[in-house]
């Protein structure tokens, strides 16, 4: 700690170099902040959910709708202990900015699946008995300031109404929440009756998109799905059965292999500090090669001069990391309130992760101008040698 | 009859550059009693300031042995040559060499930060260092805010704020002009006469060689007159 102050002297000696370092690194961290974040807005999506669940698609591709006659096949596989079925609706509400999920659903079925969504007996029941009625998550009510009875019309951008018309007008029967603080932040999402959807919609009637089965083991899931997907084999509705895990990965690789991706740009940008951070410290231990003899004629040791050399980069490295982290998380805060996207500012594992790369990277940066240090004669040092 | 502080016996020194061999030392044979205020002349490449190096223990001879105070230096190992200057040189440059990132106070208190003082202890000091050399009120005062000669009186304080029986002084007054010079020259002799510091000069100057006790004159690794005052 005596020579910290030496430490943090000698990082500054050029302030707008160091200043210039120090923004390149905060600005990967930031980076690095705000990537994990989304990274994990998407994992923690297919996480949360965790194994109890099976969900049913087309085995070519969930955008194709399986006969609803699967239903009670499914629910008759050992092992099955609810079922449900859901509709991706794909509606926009007044502006494309305003997304949201909402799917068709049936009421009853609903809850004996997803356990973990509240909603009053009351509101159930009002659900299931007005047509054309929706039940809208805690996070979007409060977004829309939506209330019960509200009229909420949506523009569908795939299914039309049997007179062509593509806007359909929903009632909020009620408003569900989560049984816990996790289920509570995910309640941003909208379900529709199916019933009346399904007497309404143009085409594709007595189709499902998807089923979503609780098991009654969840140990027993791999068996379950084999079980499912054996039924429909060779019939013209082959079926690919997955837990609810897997297949809100495989949703999200749609898009694009998110964490891969992530992965890619965080290489490039440390990539890019590495040289940049390298660089300065190279520099900075060169321009003062004569300074480092004198300490050692003064009784620091070589061992002493190496490490003092590696707490600058460290320094340097971990003060990016801190600050960027800092702004990411502050950002991360403002979107995820804003935006209604479930980005957290970062866990202690992430702040973790972010300065165990700190330290790596210092480490990278900092070795061989800390051993030039280390190995300098003092002799040929003081004569500019 | 003061008591030898430094002992040379054949002492000899060689580098190579470019592939080539050059003899610095050559057997050099010297006694310096304690408190001794030695000044060493001789031409360019004479070896003045190698031998200086071999005294303060910056650098270890080819052959022949450096007893410094009852210390054999040339067998010690890298790390206890370090804390054995820490302990017993004081370091003068030609060019001061502080460090320019730091304080007047904090260049002085370098050589403590080594040692298991207190800070209340360092501080202290690091101000009768400053006091010493007349320099307490630019304590704060970072290098670049200091004339040549404040800078040399810095880099004093800085060597003898440990209390090391020797100093080593390579042309101490090499970059100052004549009056400055002579300020410097009647410090180190007060730090002789008064603190009993025992002092070793290198310089090109014969007129900063007269405040020396006893002047050497060396050339091509040999001393070839000794003159005292």
């Amino acid at each position: 700690m005596k020579l910290f102050g030496l430490i943090w002297a000698n990082l500054f000696r050029k302030k707008t170099r160091t200043l210039l370092t120090l923004l390149s690194l905060i600005s990967a961290f930031l980076l690095f902040g705000l990537l994990q974040a989304v990274s994990n807005a998407f994992s923690a999506g297919a996480d949360f959910v965790g194994a109890s669940r099976l969900i049913t698609q087309a085995r070519v591709s969930f955008t194709q709708s399986l006969p609803m006659r699967q239903l009670t096949q499914i629910e008759s596989v050992p092992g099955v202990a609810a079922v449900s079925f859901q509709q991706w609706f794909g509606g926009i509400y007044q502006d494309p900015r305003n997304f949201f999920a909402q799917f068709a659903v049936d009421p009853d079925r609903l809850f004996a699946v997803y356990p973990e969504w509240k909603l009053s007996d009351e509101e159930k029941q009002r659900f299931r008995t007005i047509k054309a009625s929706a039940i809208v998550g805690s996070q979007l009510a409060k977004k829309f300031g939506w209330k019960v009875g509200d009229q909420v019309p949506l523009e569908s951008t795939i299914w039309p109404t049997q007179d062509g018309n593509k806007t359909w007008t929903f009632e909020v029967a009620g408003i569900f929440g989560g049984i816990d603080a996790d289920w509570e932040s995910r309640a941003n999402l909208m379900y529709l009756n199916f019933g009346y959807f399904d007497e309404e919609r143009q085409f594709g009637r007595g189709g499902a998109g998807t089923f979503s089965i609780r098991l009654k083991d969840t140990d027993k899931a791999s068996s379950v799905a084999a079980a499912i997907d054996s039924i429909f084999e060779n019939s013209p509705d082959e079926t690919k059965t997955q837990t609810e895990k897997d297949f809100n990965i495989g949703f999200f690789k749609q898009i694009g292999d998110i964490g891969l991706l992530v992965n890619y740009v965080l290489f490039a940008v440390f990539f890019t500090i590495l040289l940049v951070v390298g660089n300065t410290m190279a520099q900075s231990v060169r321009e003062r090669i004569p300074e480092l003899a004198v300490m050692k004629t003064l009784g620091f040791t070589d061992f002493t001069v190496l490490m003092m050399v590696l707490s600058e980069a460290f320094l340097i490295c971990a003060l990016g990391a801190l600050i960027g982290m800092g702004f990411a998380a502050s950002l991360l805060v403002v979107a995820s309130k804003s935006l209604q996207l479930p980005l957290a500012p970062g866990d202690a594992t992430l702040w973790l992760q972010a300065l165990a790369t700190a330290f790596a990277l210092s480490v990278a940066v900092g070795v061989l101008p800390a051993w030039r240090a280390r190995t300098l004669k003092i002799v040929d040092a003081l004569a500019g040698r | 009859m003061s008591k030898t502080l430094i002992q040379l016996r054949g002492v000899s020194k060689s580098y190579t550059r470019a592939k080539q061999s050059i003899q610095v030392l050559d057997k050099l044979d010297l006694d310096i009693a304690e408190g001794e205020f030695l000044a060493l002349m001789g031409p360019s490449g004479s070896g003045k300031t190698t031998l200086l190096n071999l005294i303060g223990g910056l650098d270890q001879p080819t052959t022949g042995s450096v007893n410094i105070d009852g210390t054999p230096i040339e067998s010690l190992s890298s790390n206890r040559l370090a804390a054995w200057r820490a302990r017993n040189v004081g370091f003068v440059f030609q060019f001061y060499n502080l460090m320019p990132v730091l304080t007047a106070e904090r260049n002085v208190e370098l050589p403590l930060l080594l040692t298991n003082l207190s800070a209340a202890q360092r501080k202290k000091n690091v101000a009768i260092a400053l006091e010493v050399v007349g320099l307490s009120d630019r304590a704060h005062h970072k290098p670049k805010e200091l004339s040549g000669g404040q800078e040399q009186r810095v880099a004093i304080a800085r060597a003898i704020v440990s209390d090391p029986k020797i100093l080593v002084c390579d042309e101490p007054t090499g970059d100052l002009d004549r009056k400055t010079a002579d300020e410097i020259l009647r410090l180190l002799q007060t730090l002789n006469t008064d603190y009993g510091k025992t002092i070793i000069m290198v310089t090109h100057d014969p007129k900063a060689a007269e405040y020396a006790k006893t002047q050497l004159h060396l050339d091509k690794g040999r001393l070839v007159e000794a003159a005292h005052a």
